[in-house]
C-alpha cells in the first residue's frame, strides 16, 4: 500500500492516482496493449487506426452490433466472476471453461426435457440446472484440494478436458439431434427460453445483478470476511476458526455455480440449443477479465464488456481486412501480461508502486 | 554396481519384472506387444521431458504451471522455422530458442518481479496460446521427416530393440537427460545448490549460494527441455502443427512430476505407466476386445491424473520452499 507520509510531499493529483493504481494500472495496460497491437496489425500490412475503427464500429456502432456485444459481454461477466470468486479465497480456477460447458450443456438439457412447465419457471429451472451442473463440477477440485491436496490448478485443468470429452460424447450419442450431421442436442423448448427487454438481453441484466451480489457478497457478509481471510492467511483464518476445508468446497461450488450459470445463460438467451463448437474460450477470457479486475466483482463488468467488444468486432476485421480474429487473443495476452506482471506499475509509480499480491504457494493444501 | 543395487532395490526389481511381463506378452502376441510399446514411448516422450522442466523448477522451488504454454510455444517456432528454413535441425534448435525465452520469462517475472508464480505461469499460457493462433498459417510442410537413427547391435535385440533403439535423436537425447538430472541432482554440486535452494533458501543464501541467479539459471535451462518437447511434438511425433496442439500435456507432467515423487527415473516411469495405459486402452478398442465410446479412451489420462494425484499428492512430499519468492532478510 502506499505509505502514508511520503503520500502526503506528492502533488494531490498524483498521490490520488498512487491510491488508485489498481484502477490506474489496468487502464494503461489495456492502452499499451493497442499500442502495441496497432503495431502488429501495421507489420500485417494494415492501418491499425482503420482496424481498431472497423471493430468497435461493428461491436458498438448499430443494435444489431451492440446486441451482438452485450450477448457475447453476459457470459464473460459471469466467467470473471467465477475466477475473481475463487481468487479471493486464494483458489486459482482455470476451469471455469469446463463448468460453463457444463452449465451450458444441463441447462439445455432442462430446456428440452421437462414439458408444460410454465414459461417463468422453465427458465428459472434451466438456470438451476446450469449453475447446479458448473458449481458441482467445480467442487469435485474444491473437495479434491480440501481432502486429499490435490491443486487446484491441475484438477481444474483436468476436468476442463474431461468435461470437453464427457459433453462430446453426450451430443454425439445420447443427445444428439436425429437427423442432424452435426453433433448437437435439439432446441429447447420456447418457454425455456431467455426473452429480450427491448434489445438488451435479459441475461446480460441477470449478469449484472449477480456481480452486485456478488459484490456484497464479498465486501459485506461474513462468508465473504471468511473467503478474504482464508485467501489473505490461511493460518490467522484457522486460527480464529474458520473451517477452512469447508470455505474452499463451498467457493469452488460458487464459482463453478457463477460459470454454470454463464453457460446457461447463453444456452437459454441465445443458443437456444448446446453445441460444442459454441462456448469456446469463455472460460479463458474468464481468467483475463478476473485479473484484468484485480478480482474485484464489480470490475469485471467493465473488465468483461470490454472483451466482449473485442470478441463482438474482431469478425468484421477479418471480413474487411483479412486479419484473423485471433488479433484478439494477443491483444488480451498482451494486457494480461501487462496487468499481472509488475512492470507497468513500476514504471509509473517506481518506489510508490505495489507489490504484486501473492495469490497461490506452492502444492501445499 | 553393487551398492547400486543396494541402493535402489525396489526400483531395479520393479523394472526387471516389468521387462520380464512384458517379454511374456511378446512371445504370446509379438506385433501387438510391441505396438503398444512403441505407443507407450512416443506417447511418453513429451511428457517425460516436460515432467523434467517440472522437477528442475520445483526442485529449485518455482512452480512452473506454464510448461503448456512453452510447448506450445516451441512446437510453434520449431515448425514453422523448420518449414520457413528447410532444415529440421534449424527448426529443432530454434524451437529450443524459443523455449529458453520462455524459461527466462518465467525466471525473471517469478524470481526478480516476485510475481505470484502461478499467474505468471499461466500468463505464459495465454501469451503463448494467443501468440501461436495468431501467426498460425495454414499449409505448411516440414522439409523432411525426422529420420530413425538404429543403433547398432542393441536395435537387433527382440522387443527391446525396436522400441528402444530404433528411433528418433529425441528420444535418445531424452532418456539420455533423464538418467543425467537423476545423477546430477543427488551427486552434483548443481544438484545439491539447486535442492537446497528449493528447500531452504535462506540457509543456502548463508551458505553463498546466489538464491536468485540459481532460480533464474534453472527454470531457464528448463525451458531448454519444454523447448526440446516442442519440438519434438511438432517436428517428429506429428509432423504438423494446430492451434491448441500441446493439448494439455504440461499438465499432465506436472501431475507426473508429483507421482513420480519429484525424481527424474520415477517421473519417468510415471510418464511410461502413463502411455501405457493409453496404448492399451487404445489398442483394446481397436480389436473390439472393449467397446468403449473413443470419447471415454481420450478421456482416461485426464481421470488418471486425478485419480493418482488424490492418491499420492498426500503422500510425497513437495520442495519445501517451492512456491514462495525469496526475500533477503534485512
Amino acid at each position: 500500500m502506499i505509505q502514508g507520509e511520503e503520500a502526503k510531499k506528492l502533488h494531490p493529483t498524483l498521490s490520488y492516482l498512487v491510491q488508485k493504481q489498481s484502477l490506474v494500472v489496468p487502464l494503461i495496460a489495456v492502452l499499451v496493449a493497442f499500442l502495441i497491437g496497432s503495431v502488429l496489425i501495421a507489420l500485417q500490412g494494415v492501418n491499425p487506426v482503420g482496424a481498431y475503427q472497423t471493430i468497435f464500429n461493428a461491436a458498438l456502432g448499430s443494435e444489431r452490433g451492440l446486441l451482438r456485444t452485450l450477448e457475447k459481454t453476459t457470459p464473460l461477466i459471469l466467467a470473471g466472476l467465477a475466477v475473481a470468486v475463487a481468487l479471493r479465497v486464494g483458489l486459482f480456477n482455470i476451469g471455469a471453461q469446463g463448468q460453463l460447458i457444463m452449465g451450458a450443456f444441463f441447462a439445455t438439457w432442462a430446456g428440452f426435457t421437462f414439458t408444460n412447465l410454465p414459461a417463468l419457471l422453465h427458465v428459472f429451472v434451466g438456470l438451476l440446472a446450469g449453475v447446479i451442473a458448473g458449481g458441482l463440477w467445480a467442487a469435485i477440485a474444491g473437495v479434491l484440494k480440501a481432502y486429499r491436496g490435490v491443486h487446484e490448478v491441475i484438477s481444474t485443468i483436468m476436468l476442463n478436458s474431461i468435461a470437453i470429452a464427457l459433453l462430446d460424447y453426450l451430443v454425439n450419442h445420447p443427445f444428439k439431434e436425429p437427423g442432424q450431421a452435426l453433433p448437437r442436442t435439439v432446441p429447447i423448448f420456447e418457454t425455456a427460453q431467455l426473452p429480450k427487454l427491448g434489445f438488451v438481453p435479459v441475461g446480460f441484466l441477470l449478469a449484472l445483478l449477480v456481480a452486485m451480489f456478488i459484490s456484497w457478497v464479498i465486501n459485506r457478509t461474513t462468508a465473504g470476511f471468511q473467503f478474504n481471510t482464508v485467501g489473505a492467511n490461511k493460518f490467522a483464518a484457522a486460527y480464529a476458526g474458520i473451517k477452512i476445508k469447508y470455505i474452499v468446497v463451498a467457493s469452488m461450488l460458487l464459482s463453478g455455480g457463477l460459470a454454470g450459470l454463464g453457460g446457461a445463460v447463453e444456452s437459454l438467451g441465445i443458443t437456444y440449443r448446446f453445441e460444442p463448437a459454441f462456448n469456446k474460450g469463455l472460460g479463458f477470457d474468464g481468467i483475463t477479465i478476473a485479473l484484468l479486475a484485480r478480482a474485484n466483482p464489480l470490475a469485471t463488468i467493465p473488465a468483461a464488456f470490454l472483451v466482449g467488444v473485442l470478441r463482438s468486432g474482431a469478425p468484421s476485421l477479418q471480413f474487411d481486412y483479412g486479419i484473423e480474429p485471433e488479433i484478439v487473443d494477443l491483444l488480451l495476452a498482451i494486457t494480461l501480461l501487462l496487468v499481472a506482471a509488475p512492470i507497468l506499475g513500476k514504471l509509473i509509480f517506481r518506489k510508490y508502486a505495489k507489490k504484486s499480491e501473492t495469490i497461490s504457494s506452492g502444492w501445499g493444501s | 554396481m553393487s551398492k547400486f543395487l543396494t541402493r535402489h532395490q525396489k526400483p531395479v526389481l520393479w523394472t526387471l519384472l516389468v521387462v520380464f511381463i512384458a517379454y511374456g506378452f511378446y512371445f504370446w502376441d509379438s506385433v501387438r506387444t510391441t505396438s503398444i510399446l512403441n505407443f507407450t514411448l512416443s506417447y511418453a516422450l513429451p511428457l517425460i521431458l516436460a515432467a523434467m522442466v517440472g522437477i528442475i523448477g520445483e526442485r529449485s522451488g518455482v512452480v512452473n504451471i506454464g510448461i503448456e504454454g512453452q510447448m506450445l510455444f516451441s512446437a510453434f517456432v520449431a515448425f514453422f522455422a523448420a518449414a520457413a528454413t528447410g532444415s529440421l535441425i534449424m527448426g529443432a534448435f530454434l524451437g529450443m530458442a524459443a523455449g529458453l525465452l520462455a524459461g527466462a520469462f518465467l525466471g525473471i517475472a517469478a524470481v526478480r518481479w516476485e510475481m505470484d508464480q502461478i499467474i505468471a505461469g499461466v500468463v505464459i499460457n495465454i501469451v503463448a496460446a494467443g501468440i501461436t493462433s495468431f501467426y498460425y498459417t495454414p499449409g505448411k510442410s516440414l522439409p523432411a521427416i525426422v529420420p530413425r537413427i538404429k543403433i547398432p547391435v542393441l536395435s537387433e535385440i527382440p522387443l527391446l530393440g525396436p522400441v528402444f533403439f530404433n528411433k528418433s535423436v529425441f528420444v535418445y537425447l531424452t532418456l539420455i537427460i533423464v538418467v543425467v538430472l537423476q545423477i546430477m541432482l543427488f551427486t552434483s554440486k548443481w544438484g545439491l545448490r539447486t535442492r537446497a535452494v528449493g528447500e531452504y533458501p535462506s540457509a543456502a543464501d548463508t551458505a553463498g549460494i546466489n538464491v536468485f541467479r540459481t532460480r533464474i539459471f534453472n527454470v531457464a535451462i528448463a525451458g531448454i527441455l519444454a523447448g526440446t518437447a516442442g519440438a519434438y511434438l511438432s517436428l517428429d511425433a506429428a509432423g504438423w502443427f494446430e492451434r491448441g496442439f500441446t493439448a494439455g500435456r504440461g499438465f499432465l507432467a506436472l501431475a507426473i512430476m508429483i507421482f513420480g515423487a519429484w525424481n527424474p527415473l520415477g517421473a519417468m516411469a510415471a510418464a511410461l505407466f502413463f502411455g501405457f495405459a493409453s496404448g492399451m486402452a487404445s489398442q483394446l478398442q481397436a480389436d473390439e476386445v472393449i467397446n468403449i465410446p473413443q470419447q471415454f479412451i481420450n478421456m482416461l489420462p485426464y481421470v488418471m491424473t486425478l485419480v493418482v494425484l488424490s492418491f499420492s499428492a498426500g503422500k510425497v512430499r513437495p520442495p519445501a520452499a517451492v512456491g514462495q519468492p525469496y526475500k533477503k532478510e534485512g
